[in-house]
């Protein structure tokens, strides 16, 4: 398992490629990229992403445990940036690894309903005129009710 | 006691982080010792439905016991991924 909580940007393909490498026995592997978007008047200049120090770790580490739990699965990897980002720029991605693909994909969408209304990440879209946090939208709080 | 805000919380409470001598038994109490003291800890906390609490690094509720807590932080749903 792997978990980084990080400034720097990622290398997608080399992250996916180094998750994928190594063990023979999954034969799928999911990968989700989130990056950011830019508003619908497309006057986004840049996206602020803070965290908890400390939480934030624990919480993605919970996630990725309770995945590990509940699937069969490989591995699990989960890398989400904080600081200033611009629109266009990649967020965070998660892979999941294991044996057969159903496993992959329902871990991924599970690790990604949780991180977004459990781990201690806030949004705030700055534009030339106004700096306003991002609200948590009810369907993220709703998408937990499935699992 | 060491609290925590973060986003708007930390925004309209002016800081990041402040350390509180309490007797509150509950995260209410502590909230409601905080609202009496300024009107930005007023504004802040004047809709608990817009705020979570962590004790501890781990999520809670407004009703928990702070016996032992350590840390305790506010801020509004998250909004990762």
């Amino acid at each position: 398992m792997k978990i980084s909580v990080q400034k720097e940007p990622f290398d997608l393909g080399a992250e996916a490629n180094a998750f994928a490498a190594g063990d023979t026995s999954n034969g799928a592997i999911v990968t989700f990229t989130g990056v950011v978007r830019d508003l619908v008047q497309g006057d986004l200049d840049m996206m602020e992403i803070e965290h908890y120090p400390g939480m934030t770790e624990k919480a993605l580490t919970k996630i990725a445990n309770e995945a590990q739990e509940r699937w069969s699965l490989g591995d699990v990897l989960v890398i989400h940036r904080h600081g200033r980002l611009a629109p266009g720029d990649q967020i965070m991605m998660v892979a999941t690894a294991a044996p057969h693909r159903k496993d992959a994909f329902e871990a991924a969408e599970y690790l990604m309903d949780y991180l977004k209304s459990r781990a201690p990440f806030w949004k705030k879209e700055i534009t030339g005129e106004s700096a306003d946090w991002v609200a948590a939208k009810d369907e993220d709080e709703d998408a937990l009710t499935r699992w | 006691m060491d609290i925590l805000y973060f986003a708007w919380v930390r925004e309209r409470i002016g800081l990041p982080k402040e350390k509180v001598e309490t007797s509150a038994e509950t995260v209410s109490q502590l909230v409601d010792e905080l609202r009496a003291r300024e009107e930005r800890y007023e504004v802040a906390f004047s809709d608990l439905s817009a705020l979570r609490v962590a004790l501890d690094q781990e999520l809670s509720d407004f009703d928990a016991s702070l016996a032992g807590v350590r840390e305790v932080a506010f801020f509004p749903p998250m909004t990762g991924g």
